[in-house]
Formats: structure tokens, sequence, C-alpha cells
């Protein structure tokens, strides 16, 4: 086996996505510009870190990159299945340390199992469709074992209580259901409900979650409180104008005003010193992530690695969308980092590994294509399934 | 395979779905961007600017005051000092804490920034410490760079370089009042390094002194703290103001009289200027000026030589016999000729009452040359009471007694007491007695006067003009009016004082001046501060030595030299200096020995010194040995050895 890859690695070079690679390190670049600005023209603290582990990570998505997706399929669920334990340790630590504890220290690294969770969801639940047959997959006995694997670390995040990532659990999770062919009404009746049930969904929240909901509807209210961060960033963005305030220019952000300059609200840092030109090229950049990202799945070679990559694709989407909507003052304060650009791993830790998952599907439906192109047709999963059937065999 | 197939087919139809989504959701994210950018950005440009931007208040320098020669009386030293600005800070508690590490803050200190907090407005800035020196303005700018609300300063603060001899004259600055502050709402008063005159001079000028304030744009961080300036319209620094004083003559004064409860005035009789005006002992400027400590306060308050009284302007003593020039210019004024003669057999007896004169066995017959020189008690008695009671208390207030000067830039200045009919029938609803009028005479009774009334009326004595003192160097001269008394019958006056310092029975011989060819003309008073009754006159007066400080009379002097050319007149009052002669006269003496040769006015000042300290350490050595023998011999019965009187009795 060792032998066989060793064999391949000239070719697999070759195959590599460098245009992807190209891009991903240019926005991570970017983000440590930035960061290195909003430090007041600083590589400490910030930039130098981000670049390191940028770097650190890139060589991450490589190795993870080298996992067939086939093993992917077969680790789904006991990779699940650990996650799941880990957010539940976390939420048992957390009650006892008194708050909201979100990472799991593992002394050399602190793990924060509902980002993991954000990734093997989508594994798994692609693991399932895998093996549910499309007329099956509307059906009570293809439906209760998705909602379970949903349900079940949506409940624990909630518990901890992090609403931001609750809800890109279930958009995430949502997604791979509904690309696996669940019918649309799946979606809009829970979608209506939830609507008319929002006022009672609201009075569940905490707190501090009800205030940035009310304050995101006026941040005007309190200006000087929660409302401050909104305000402050449409400040940055808007100030920045077309062009920008010249690099190292912005005043939001060195002079404090912008609160979490180098984290959440990198793209206002980015936006003041930028301008509408920084931002529109940044979106740009990351609408070729996506595209990519869709190619990959269209090429994919079975449902899983279809799911999977869409899937991927989408919860990387979720991120990018919900921290811009929250940083433009169109969506409440939830604290969720711009992939890439913000500093603090946890972001780029899911999204890299995610990348290096994608990479792989690619590499596997070029691997591919050339016998498939001969066939005229789409590759069909049969060989995927006897290839899992033969390892399983030679277990037992 | 078909299911696959179209369960691809499914994926591909979502997939664009979502990847449409997506280029929508990028749309509305690139328009709101876009709204921003574009619709907004002149409004959200504007707040960046107003986060960025603050205007700061630059308070003025505050004035200059400077003394008859331009030596500097009052001048602003720059200094280092550190405010917060509470809001920002958070806990003050914390805040406090943190910089007591780099700038020591007392107890107190604290317990007055944490009240003052309380009354802050809104964002309002408190001065935490205004002289904290380079070193701790350093440590603070970085160690405590990150610190919320904190803003080391540089500004300056009030310096009087001739220290406490001034304290009174000049008074000092401190904050504004909340009560000033609402009644001008000037936001210059809510500034924390903004000061106000609070006594004195700078009290008097103040308006004058302030100057106008600068404006200053800053960069300031989200922290409040300003990091540069971006541009500034500067203050206009307050006036400098020229005064008559003589800095050098004050502090002279101020050091000869060591620590005497005292005051001085001098004034040029000539222009009116006071080029002295003294009164000891007093309390640092400097550190009024900054914070007054409360435990200082009190300390001051308590002391029995009242350091925080003005006595220059606001002490008010019984003029005593300096007041018997004023009787005699009443009779010159009302045309009794100054060679009518009074016969004093040592005493005066009206209505079966007898009133004594200081010499039991009489002065014999005296006309009022000799009665000033003399201080006959028995010929101003005599003289009162032919021309009235009236027509002595309408002198002593063309004489300036019970005025107020109020062109003089001095806040509080007390009238004290010239009493009349008028004054005793609307003070206590009784008839004027010939006692009051014998009283007044001899300048007894309800006569209360301050140091600077004294010295304007020896002025006018002097020049027999209406001299109206000034402390501002700079206005134009004025010509005064005369008295209107014959000029011939002045000089008898005149004379009379000269005898008491010159003549051969004078009672300030002491006071005569080591300078020759300028001889200094005078008269003394002593005041008494205790009741004596008839049974204590009886068995003899106690003598002041015999009397604990505060019971002792006070000691007055008047003066005015040259003798022949009046140029300055002086007015001393030594609190419980026992007599006139005694304690008051020489400082007279130094005065003008002072103004004429100052080389011998420095020697006798060592001298003087130099005496005052080896008697001090003589009374310590004293107190020492006594101590030790009372502990070595506490069986033994205590020795009682009263001090042998030194002084001459005398008036």
């Amino acid at each position: 086996m060792m032998g066989l890859l060793n064999a391949r690695w000239p070719q697999r070079l070759a195959t590599q996505p460098w245009g992807l690679i190209l891009l991903v390190l240019a926005i991570g670049s970017f983000g440590a510009v930035v960061l290195y600005s909003a430090a007041g023209g600083s590589i400490a603290p910030w930039a130098a870190n981000h670049m390191i582990r940028l770097l650190v990570l890139t060589a991450v998505m490589f190795a993870v990159s080298l996992v067939p997706p086939t093993l992917w399929l077969r680790l789904a669920f006991p990779l699940y299945a650990l996650t799941l334990v880990a957010l539940a340790l976390v939420e048992a630590v957390g009650t006892l340390g008194g708050g909201s504890q979100r990472w799991l220290d593992l002394g050399i690294l602190r793990l924060q199992p509902s980002e993991v969770m954000k990734l093997v969801l989508v594994l798994a639940l692609a693991r399932v469709y895998q093996f549910v047959p499309l007329a099956h997959v509307g059906k009570l006995q293809g439906l209760l074992l998705p909602l379970l694997l949903v349900a079940m670390p949506v409940v624990l995040v909630l518990l901890q209580p992090d609403l931001g990532t609750s809800i890109t659990l279930i958009a995430g999770g949502a997604t791979v259901m509904f690309l696996a062919g669940l019918s649309v009404w799946f979606f809009l009746v829970p979608a209506l409900i939830g609507a008319a049930a929002l006022p009672i969904l609201f009075n569940m929240l905490h707190d501090y979650q009800k205030a940035r909901i009310l304050i995101f509807l006026d941040p005007a209210a309190d200006p000087l409180g929660a409302g401050y961060h909104i305000t402050q960033s449409k400040i940055a963005i808007g100030s920045g104008g077309i062009s920008g305030k010249g690099f190292l220019q912005g005043s939001q952000s060195h002079l404090a005003y912008l609160p979490e300059p180098h984290t959440d609200f990198i793209f206002a840092t980015m936006a003041e010193e930028w301008g509408l030109v920084g931002g529109a090229v940044l979106l740009l950049a990351y609408g070729i992530l996506f595209a990519w990202g869709w190619r990959v799945a269209f090429r994919a070679t079975g449902t899983f690695q279809r799911l999977v990559a869409g899937g991927l694709t989408m919860t990387i989407f979720y991120y990018v969308l919900i921290n811009l909507m929250m940083v433009m003052g169109l969506a409440p304060v939830v604290g969720l980092p711009l992939p890439l650009m913000s500093y603090g791993g946890n972001a780029m830790l899911t999204v890299m590994p995610a990348l290096g998952i994608l990479i792989g599907i690619d590499q596997e439906s070029r691997r591919r294509e050339v016998p498939a192109a001969r066939a005229g047709g789409w590759t069909s999963p049969r060989p995927l399934a006897t290839r899992l059937a033969r390892p399983r065999g030679m277990d037992a | 395979m078909h299911a696959s197939r179209l369960q691809q087919l499914i994926f591909e139809r979502r997939a664009l779905l979502l990847a449409g989504a997506q280029l929508l959701a990028g749309g509305v994210l690139l328009g709101r961007m876009g709204w921003l950018a574009v619709s907004e950005r002149e409004a959200l440009s504007a707040a960046a600017e107003r986060n960025r931007v603050a205007l700061r208040l630059v308070p003025p320098r505050r004035g200059l005051l400077v003394d008859a020669a331009g030596l500097p009386l009052a001048e602003n030293r720059p200094a280092y000092g550190v405010e917060l600005v509470p809001s920002l800070a958070g806990d003050l508690e914390a805040a406090l804490d943190r910089i007591a590490r780099l700038v020591p803050l007392s107890a107190e200190e604290r317990a007055e920034l944490l009240d003052s907090a309380k009354s802050l407005r809104g964002s309002g800035t408190l001065r935490i410490a205004s002289d904290i020196g380079w070193d701790a303005y350093a440590a603070l700018n970085v160690e405590l760079a990150d610190m919320d609300g904190l803003q080391p300063v540089r500004t300056y603060v009030r310096h009087y370089p001739g220290g406490a001899a001034f304290a009174h004259a000049l008074g000092y600055v401190g904050k504004p009042t909340r009560e000033q502050w609402q009644e001008s709402r000037d936001p210059l008063y809510l500034h924390p390094g903004f000061r106000v005159g609070k006594d004195g001079v700078e009290r008097g000028l103040d308006q004058r002194l302030r100057g106008t304030p600068g404006v200053e744009r800053v960069e300031v961080n989200a922290r409040g703290r300003i990091l540069r300036q971006l541009d500034s319209r500067p203050d206009t620094p307050g006036e400098t103001v020229r005064l008559t004083i003589d800095r050098g003559l004050q502090q002279h004064l101020a050091a000869f009289l060591g620590d005497e409860s005292a005051s001085v005035v001098v004034i040029d009789c000539q222009t009116g200027g006071i080029t002295c005006l003294l009164s000891v002992p007093a309390f640092d400027p400097d550190i009024f000026s900054n914070r007054i400590p409360s435990a200082l306060w009190r300390q001051l308050q308590e002391d029995d030589h009242k350091p925080l009284l003005p006595k220059a302007t606001q002490g008010l003593y019984v003029p005593g016999s300096t007041f018997k020039t004023v009787t005699a210019l009443a009779a010159l004024a009302e045309g009794v000729p100054p060679t009518d003669t009074v016969h004093c057999p040592g005493r005066y007896t009206v209505g079966g009452r007898s009133w004594h004169c200081h010499k039991r066995s009489g002065h014999g017959t005296v006309a009022m040359e000799r009665a000033i020189a003399a201080s006959c008690n028995v010929f101003f008695y005599a003289t009162a009471r032919r021309i009235g009671n009236q027509a002595v208390a309408d002198m002593a207030r063309t004489l300036g007694l019970g005025q107020t000067f109020d062109q003089l830039p001095i806040p509080s200045l007390r009238a004290g007491i010239v009493p009349d009919a008028a004054w005793k029938a609307k003070r206590f609803g009784e008839d004027w007695t010939v006692a009051d009028t014998l009283n007044t005479a001899i300048g007894q009774g309800s006569l209360f006067v301050s140091p600077l009334q004294l010295a304007v009326m020896t002025a006018r004595i002097a020049t027999g003009q209406i001299v109206e003192p000034r402390l501002l160097a700079d206005a134009p001269p004025a010509a005064f009016p005369p008295l209107a008394i014959r000029p011939d019958w002045l000089g008898v006056v005149r004379q009379g004082m000269r005898e008491v310092v010159n003549g051969p029975g004078g009672t300030a011989r002491s006071a005569r001046l080591p300078i020759p060819g300028i001889e200094l003309a005078g008269k003394t008073g002593t005041a008494q501060v205790r009741i004596i009754t008839a049974a204590e006159r009886r068995r003899g007066v106690r003598r002041n030595e015999s009397l604990p400080w505060r019971l002792r009379d006070h000691g007055l002097f008047i003066g005015f030299a040259p003798v022949d050319q009046p140029r300055y007149a002086v007015a001393v009052v030594v609190e419980h200096g026992m007599s006139g002669s005694r304690a008051a006269a020489p400082v007279a003496r130094q005065a003008m020995t002072y103004i004429y040769d100052r080389d011998r006015a420095e020697t006798d000042l060592e001298k003087r010194v130099g005496e005052r300290e080896r008697r001090r350490r003589a009374t310590e050595d004293a107190a020492r040995r006594a101590a030790a023998e009372a502990a070595a011999a506490a069986a033994a019965p205590p020795s009682a050895a009263p001090a042998p009187s030194a002084g001459a009795p005398a008036r």
C-alpha cells in the first residue's frame, strides 16, 4: 500500500488543484496583511502567527487530501460517534466549570468539538445517504437516522449555549439532506412552522442572545452597549468608501473603536482600508472557492463524494455568509469568524481539512476521469461499493 | 443504476439551486456593502471622524504677577499631571489602585477623588494629581498605556517664588466651585486643569489673569486616550500684572519677623503704591494651589498665630496710642491751635471718675507736639472733649479708618469700626457718653482698625493729602486732594511724631534709623487684649512678661520717613508683642533701613536671625536640662525661678 502511494506521488502532484491552493493561500495571506495593519503595522501579535497557522494547515490540508474518499466513508460513523462524545464531554466539563465552555483542553491543543462536528456531520449524513435508496429518502425509516444525527449535536451545542454553531449545524445537515433528494416540502413546512414559532423560540433564548437579536433589529437602541459592535462595524465599512482609506490608515480599527478588529470583524477592518474594491475582490475570491467546490461535487464519482463535496462547500459558505451578514449589519452578532481571514485557528481548523477532503474527492474523480470518459457516461458507484466490501471482508 | 442516476440528477438540480442562492447572497452582500460605502459613505465617514477627533479645551495659562521691579511673584511652572475619565475607566477603585502603584495617593486623596467622581457629569475628567514629576509621567505612559480613560497630561501649576510671605497678599488658585460653574455655564470651568483665584490679588484680578482658552483637535482612541494633536488654536495667556509690591522688602521683613504673629504695611506716599503687604505666619501658597491636605488645614486652623487670617487687611486691632495723631489732627481741623496747652497731673477727672495717664506723676503742662511725643493721655482726653467725638470720628474716616479702599484688587477688605453716636445708637441702642469720647480719644474702646488702614492713615498724616492706596503699578498716577488743615499746623504733628523716635524722651527710640540724614517719625501704640480689673489695678497691673502669650498686649507702630519729605509710610502690628516700642517699632525701622540701605538691613537681619537661633537653642537646652533635672531629682521640690524680665516698660 505504501509503495503504491509512493509510486503515484509524481502523478498526484501534477493533478493537485494548484489554482485552488494558490487561492486559499492568497485569501489567507490577505488576512495576514489585514492583521498586520490591525496590529498597528506590526507582524506581532497576529500576522506572523496567522501565516504560520496558514502554512501548517495547508500541510494538514494536503495530508487530509491523501485520505481516499472511501476511507472517509468507512470512518464517517466512528468519527461522528467520537466527536459526539467529545461534545458531551465539553458540556460536562463546562457545567462543572461553570459558564459556557466550548473547547476541550487536550494539553497541546484546544479542540473545539462543535467545529469538528460541522465536518463530521456532513460526512455522517453523506454516509447514510450512500446506502439509502432514493425511494426511501423521504420515508420514515430513511428520515429517522439523519434527523437523529443532526439533532444530537445540535442539542449539545445549544446547551453550551452556542446559537451560531447550532444554526450552522442545522443548516449543514439540512443542506446534505436537501442535496440527497429529500422532498422540498420537508424544508418548506418546517421553515413555515419555524417562522410561526419564532416568538416562542425567542422567549427560549438566553437574555444575551435576545439582546443581540433586538439590537440587530435596532442598533441605535444601545449604541454604546451591544449595538456598538454593529454600529462601529458599519461605520468602518462605510467610511472606507470605494477605494478605502489606504493601508494602515483605518482609524476605526487602529483607534480601537471597532471591537474584535482581528477576529470576527476583520472584514470591517479590511473594508475600511481597502474599500468596496477590496470587499468585492474578497467576495469574488470566496465565490471562486465555492465554484470550485461545486465543480468537485459535480465531477464526483459517487453519492457519498457528491454529498460530502456539496455539503462541505455549503458549510464553508455558511461561515462566510453569517460572518459577512453580521459585519454588515444584516444579522445579529453571533460570533462566527471569517474563514481564512480571521485570526484564531478554529475556523481555519475546520475549513482547511474540509478543503483537504474536497481535494481528495477531486483527486479521485480525476483519476477516474479518463476511463469514465471512455465509457461515455457517469461513473457508477458500483466499483466503490465492491472496493468497500473487500477490505471489510478481509477484516472479517 | 437508474435510481442513482436519478439521484445524481436531483443532486445536480438542487446543487445548481444552492449555487444560485449563493450567487444571490453574494449579490446581496455586495449590494449591502456598496450601499454602505457609497450611499451612506458621507454619514459614516462623519461618524468615523466624530469617533476619531475630539475637540479639547486648552485652559489658558494664567497671567503672571510681578513686583514693581518686574521680579516674579506668581508664575506658571510646567508640570506633569495625570487625568482620568471615570466613565471610561470602569471600576474607579481598581483604576486608582493601578495608578497608585506609580503615583502615590494618600487615603485622604483617594477619598477626595472618589467623592469628586460622584459629582462628575457624564464623561467628565478627573485630575488625579497635578505635579507628579517626569519619572511618574513616563512610567504612566509606558506601564498604563492600555488603561482605559487614563490620560497623562502636560500642564502648568501655579508657583509663587516668594513663598509664604506673599500668601495673604496674592492668595492662591484652586478649582472653581460648583456654584461658579452653575452661574456662568462656561465649559472651561469643567476642565480639570482650570484654576481660578481663591484669595488675595489672585481673586481680585481673576478676570484679568484668566486669559482666553485655546482649542485643540486631537485624535482619541476608543479608550479615551489622546494619541496626537491634529491642530490647535493656542490659548491667549492672561495679562501679566505688575504690582507695586517690593518682593525683596516683603521677603526681608518676613524673615525679620520670624515666627511672630504680625503684619506690616508699607505705602509709597507719593503714589499710594503699597510696597509691602505682609502678614505672618502664613501657608505655602504652592501647596494650597495644588490641593489643601485636610491635616494641614486643621493644623493651620488650630494655630494660635492664625496663619489663615490675612492680618494686614482683615486683622482688626484697637489702635491704641497711634490714634492720638488722629485726635490731634481733628483738633487742628476744628481750628484748635497746636500751641494750646493742657495741664496733666497724671489723671483726668470727669463727674467723679478718674482716667489715668500712663505716667502717674503727670506730664505737667503740655502742648500738642510734646503731648504726641510723650503720648500724654490727659492732653487728648481734654482735646477730644473740647472738639467733641464726632469731629474725631470724622477725621478718622477722612484719614482712611473705617474705609475699605474698594479700588484695591483684594477681596474682603474689612472696614473695622470708627465709633460715634450714630454707630452706638445703632449697635447698642445707647447714648454716647463722655467715657466713650475719652476712650476713643486715646484709641481705646470700640475702635477697630486694620494695619492697612493704619498705613493709609499714616501716609495721609505724613503728606497732608488724601493718599489713595493702590496695588497696580501701571495704573496712571492720580493727584491726591489735600487735607483741610494748615500745613504749618500739620508740621507740628509730624514734629511730635519725629520726637517719638528721635527725641530724648521719645517712646520709640528703638526705631531710630541707623542711616545718617534720614529720620523716621512715628507713634507707638499698645492694645490690651484682656480686661484689667480695678482690683488688679489696685494691686498693680501684672507685667506682660508674666502673662501667657495670648494674653499679652498687641504692639503697634506707625511711622514715616524721611521726616522732612515723607516718602514711605509704614504700619506694624505685632500680636501679643507686649508693646509698640518693643515689638513693632524695630520692624518699621528695619523696613526703612532696607529701603534706604539694603546692605545695612541685610547685616542687621543676619544678626537678628543669629540671635534668634542662639536663643532658641538656649531655650531648648534649658528645657532639656530642666527635664533631666526633674527626672534625676523627682522627689526634690521643684525650683520656682521665674525668668527675669529684661524689657523696659514702654508704650
